[in-house]
């Protein structure tokens, strides 16, 4: 028995002890010198662990008593968390090197982190749920503030720990009343207890705390006063995996918790996520309008794309999840290209994120300013690129779902939301001219990442690389 | 279908510009060169090819042709085919390109960027009058917007920002509610296919909204979101202010394949969406899109009047004529929509030759004040000649182009509402007075500006562009039976299937008061 359920968790197994290895190892034998090897070593047993995710089997099985849950879905959340890390890992390696940040800690945190967030996406049970999103947030919180001795990076991880403790607090006191009401912490017999008569107040108010824990990690507003500042604040590889994966493991957990444990009150939580899903559209394109720091602009940008994403969790139906997973993975390929192109803005040496420092960049360095174009339109969601399927996607559940005002709020954000991104391609193609440009990064890792990006944005269109027919296989491992 | 005919003359102008991105290096005159006459050759090859197309349709046949298909993401399809609406846009999009390339070969800053934002667009304006599948058209629709930004934003004039901010966010606003109807279109036919979706009939029983009687129920609104969409692309009162803009800012080129293209997609999309697709919507509206037609030619022929700025003026006289487009098209009748279709190619050489025309003297002085012009018949005769040639096609002279698909419209409405053609025959004197009177500002009278001695007329590469306009003109002007045999079949069935939506829904298409 035991056996079968050690077997189901191997893949968290094998990263937490590579990571002791790792801290071990890092410790005694020469510390920071190592720090690219096990960068590199770390980002490639991800690959590995996300490739078995792809690959491995199609069951479903429980296991811990149904505490762990192993589907497509979780499968396919987990796929992307470890790709997407493992991008950021190997493209964040040469900005931390050249940018004294080569501490041999930060692989070994985002493994943890890592292995929270796979948890998080497995999570039958609400005590696996807080385990997995503690160990996805101690971890952050020391990773973005890796920067010791920046004002800025501090005040990020602490400003991130103080509000992140808040919203598991409140996510505890939720699971302890739904704890309270329904007389257990498994989902499963969550279902049954709701299904079994009358949904008591508690149990009600408990699952709205819950939620309104879970909106803080995905930063939907009115829960997102963190993230620009905390964006800002962390260096930018940082910033890149908060971007990503955790957003994947928190939606994935967020679609799990309601789709799943909660599903039987849809008619309560829809309402709720409806409306968090236009707040963050619409502030996310509006508060971006006057942002001069690219990382705060992205922050708002974030915010926004969560609240598209949020669309497809709202509608509450099979189309909708799958819908929010396609959408997540396009989200990730654009965040990663945009992000391997942020880490390349230098001047003189030192990182830059004004964005006037973009000005007339299609002039001096017309590939990357190109990649960099074809990016900024799939963000805003202009066909033909990649980011206007994921839109197209929701919008289509939106309206299956008889929601079709959000479909249209939606869009209506989205014309708004254009503008701060074509201001960034006016900057680098018809700014004013200025003396000061960024140097000329000759990092083949970077502009690889960017015009992957690209390109993936381009020739995605022609059939979405398969992510389709895996996300409607996730999607309907969670509704049965 | 043995060969991807239509697809090929689609991604002739992409590919190019791909191996442009790729091959080309250097930011010399030499590369300049090279790209310049690599597009030029790109798209000469794609019209040569797009002419077997021509060639190959069978007009008598009003269904789809050439059709191509395969599946693609999200159940819908890659589809493209054309019919007798559509081919002659094909073509007016093919034959334009190589004259626009030829015309812009003064441009000097970022030639190669210059060049393959061009041949991009080429290839989605293509596609645009191809796409036989929902979400491809808004693909190919939408997309162009990203080259026009740039073409307007790099290249443009002293204002271009704000113009190409504007050009971008309004035609963005006008289509996002496109692409809601389009995602109820699927929802409810279940199917993206244009074929498909013309024969599925939307509902149309009335129904309350915020309180709110809407007539026609859900093809209405459908119609209106498509209407926004269109309405702002082709341009039409009170939507089109960002025309004037778009045009006052844009390179000489990016003016022409505005004019020429860019505004013909609106009327292609009420023919090929609104008519077929929502007959009671769009029957219910007519009215409406009749009298906002008749003021957009009354009112913005007015205004070009007092314009001091030369492309400001054939802008809002562009307005003025897609006026007429919109008339012709919701008379549904053979006569309006032959006219519409006539008037939309017509006005592509013309107004297309007029930005031109504007573009030579433009390069010489640097300015498109009328004031700083006149005279100029006395220095450059040749150039007096063909702007005189365009400007009177503009205005209508039988024996051009610009005759018959006024007069076509107007004949086409007024056999459906006297007063409407009363009003826009009105149009026909006004456009008269606007062009004759430019003429005679810039090319009349003496020449008595310093500045204006020693300017040089034509040079024999401009003269050579004109010279396929010119005779597209007369040959459509003196035998336009040659471009109507293509249509009217087409439109034929186009209107049999509008009425007989009309009358399964209750209403006699002859009567224009609505019976609700």
């Amino acid at each position: 028995m035991i056996q079968n359920d050690l077997n189901l968790i191997l893949p968290e197994i094998l990263l937490s002890i590579f990571a002791m290895l790792a801290l071990i190892f890092g410790v005694y034998r020469g510390q920071d010198k190592k720090t690219a090897t096990l960068t590199l070593a770390t980002a490639g047993l991800m690959l590995i662990v996300g490739m078995w995710m792809i690959f491995g089997g199609s069951s479903s099985e429980a296991a811990f008593n149904n505490m762990f849950i192993s589907d497509a879905f979780s499968r396919y959340a987990k796929a992307l968390i470890l790709l997407s890390s493992a991008a950021v890992l190997i493209m964040s390696l040469g900005y931390m090197l050249r940018h004294d940040l080569g501490r041999f800690e930060y692989p070994i945190l985002i493994i943890f982190s890592v292995v929270g967030m796979m948890f998080m996406v497995s999570a039958n049970d609400l005590m696996v749920l807080y385990l997995g999103l503690e160990l996805q947030s101690l971890a952050l919180y020391v990773v973005a503030s890796i920067r010791r001795e920046s004002l800025k990076s501090t005040e990020a991880g602490m400003k991130y720990f103080v509000l992140g403790a808040l919203s598991s607090g409140l996510l505890l006191y939720g699971a302890s009343l739904i704890y309270g009401y329904s007389g257990s912490t498994n989902f499963q017999s969550i279902i049954i207890s709701l299904d079994s008569g009358s949904v008591s107040l508690g149990l009600m108010f408990g699952m709205i705390l819950l939620v309104a824990g879970l909106a803080f990690k995905i930063s939907a507003v009115p829960f997102h006063m963190w993230t620009p500042d905390v964006y800002e604040g962390s260096p930018t590889p940082v910033t890149a995996f908060l971007s990503t994966a955790p957003k994947i493991a928190a939606m994935a957990l967020f679609a799990r918790v309601v789709y799943d444990a909660f599903y039987v009150l849809i008619s309560d939580w829809q309402q709720v996520v409806a409306l968090m899903s236009v707040l963050s559209m619409f502030v996310g394109a509006i508060a971006a309008i006057g942002q001069t720091n690219i990382k705060r602009l992205m922050a708002y940008s974030s915010i926004a794309h969560m609240g598209y994403a949020m669309i497809g969790l709202a509608s509450g139906t099979l189309l909708g999840l799958q819908a929010m997973l396609v959408y997540m993975a396009i989200y990730l390929a654009m965040n990663i290209g945009t992000f391997a192109f942020i880490m390349s803005m230098e001047r003189d040496g030192q990182p830059v994120t004004d964005i006037g420092s973009l000005s007339q960049l299609g002039v001096k360095q017309p590939g990357r300013a190109l990649a960099m174009l074809v990016l900024l339109f799939s963000l805003a969601g202009v066909p033909p690129l990649v980011g206007f399927f994921g839109k197209l996607y929701v919008l289509r559940a939106a309206y299956d779902a008889g929601l079709i005002w959000l479909a249209v709020m939606g869009v209506l954000a989205s014309v708004i939301g254009a503008y701060y991104y074509l201001r960034l391609v006016y900057l680098m193609y018809f700014g004013e001219k200025q003396d000061l440009s960024l140097d000329i990064v000759k990092s083949p890792i970077l502009s690889g990442f960017a015009a992957t990006a690209a390109v993936v944005m381009v020739l995605g269109i022609i059939n979405l690389f398969g992510i389709e027919a895996a996300a409607s296989l996730a999607a309907s491992s969670l509704i049965n | 279908m043995d060969y991807f005919l239509l697809s090929i003359v689609t991604f002739i102008p992409a590919i190019s510009a791909l191996i442009l991105l790729v091959v080309a290096r250097g930011n010399d005159a030499a590369a300049a060169l090279v790209a310049k006459r690599f597009a030029l050759f790109a798209t000469g090859v794609t019209f040569f090819v797009s002419l077997f197309i021509i060639a190959q349709f069978e007009p008598e046949n009003t269904g789809f042709q050439m059709v191509e298909e395969a599946e693609w993401i999200m159940g819908l399809k890659y589809k493209l085919g054309i019919d007798g609406i559509s081919v002659l846009f094909v073509i007016l999009t093919t034959f334009m390109m190589p004259i626009v390339i030829w015309a812009s070969w003064g441009i000097e800053v970022r030639v190669k960027e210059y060049m393959i934002a061009f041949l991009l667009l080429e290839t989605l304006m293509l596609g645009v009058f191809m796409a036989l599948d929902l979400v491809l058209f808004y693909l190919f629709f939408e997309a162009g917007l990203i080259p026009m930004f740039l073409i307007i934003g790099i290249w443009g004039g002293a204002n271009r920002v704000y113009a190409s901010f504007k050009f971008f966010l309004y035609t963005l606003l006008g289509s996002v509610l496109m692409l809601i109807a389009m995602v109820v279109m699927y929802a409810e036919a279940g199917t993206t296919d244009i074929e498909s979706l013309m024969l599925h009939q939307f509902a149309f029983d009335d129904f309350n909204l915020f309180g709110f009687q809407i007539l026609g129920g859900m093809q209405t609104l459908l119609f209106l979101a498509f209407f926004a969409s269109f309405a702002v692309k082709m341009p039409m009162w009170p939507v089109h202010t960002w025309l004037p803009d778009a045009h006052v800012q844009a390179p000489t080129a990016g003016s022409v394949v505005l004019a020429a293209i860019l505004l013909k997609m609106g009327g292609y999309g009420f023919l090929r969406f609104s008519l077929p697709m929502f007959p009671v919507g769009s029957y219910i509206m007519t009215d409406f899109i009749l009298w906002l037609s008749v003021i957009a030619i009354v009112y913005t022929s007015l205004v070009a009047l007092v314009q001091s700025d030369m492309k400001k003026l054939i802008a809002y006289s562009s307005v003025a004529h897609m006026g007429y487009v919109t008339i012709g098209i919701f008379a549904a009748n053979q006569q309006g929509i032959d006219g519409a279709i006539f008037q939309m190619l017509s006005h592509g050489f013309i107004s297309g030759a007029l930005f031109l025309c504007v573009g030579v003297i433009y390069d010489r002085m640097h300015t498109r004040e009328i004031e700083a012009y006149g005279g100029l018949v006395n220095r450059m005769p040749a150039y007096a000649l063909i702007f005189m040639f365009f400007t009177m096609a503009n205005v209508g002279l039988p024996g051009t182009s610009g005759f018959v698909g006024e007069f076509l419209t107007l004949v086409g409405i007024f056999k459906v509402n006297t007063w409407i053609a009363l009003l826009a025959t009105s149009g026909v004197v006004l456009s008269a007075a606007y062009a004759l009177w430019l003429y005679r500002r810039v090319m009349m009278g003496d020449l008595i500006k310093e500045a204006l001695r020693t300017i040089q007329d034509m040079s024999l590469r401009e003269r050579a562009v004109f010279a396929p306009l010119v005779f597209m003109t007369l040959l459509l002007g003196i035998y336009p039976v040659l471009a109507l045999d293509l249509i009217s079949p087409s439109v034929q069935s186009l209107i049999d299937n509008y009425n007989s939506a009309l009358s399964i829904a209750g209403i006699d298409g002859n009567t224009m008061i609505a019976s609700h």
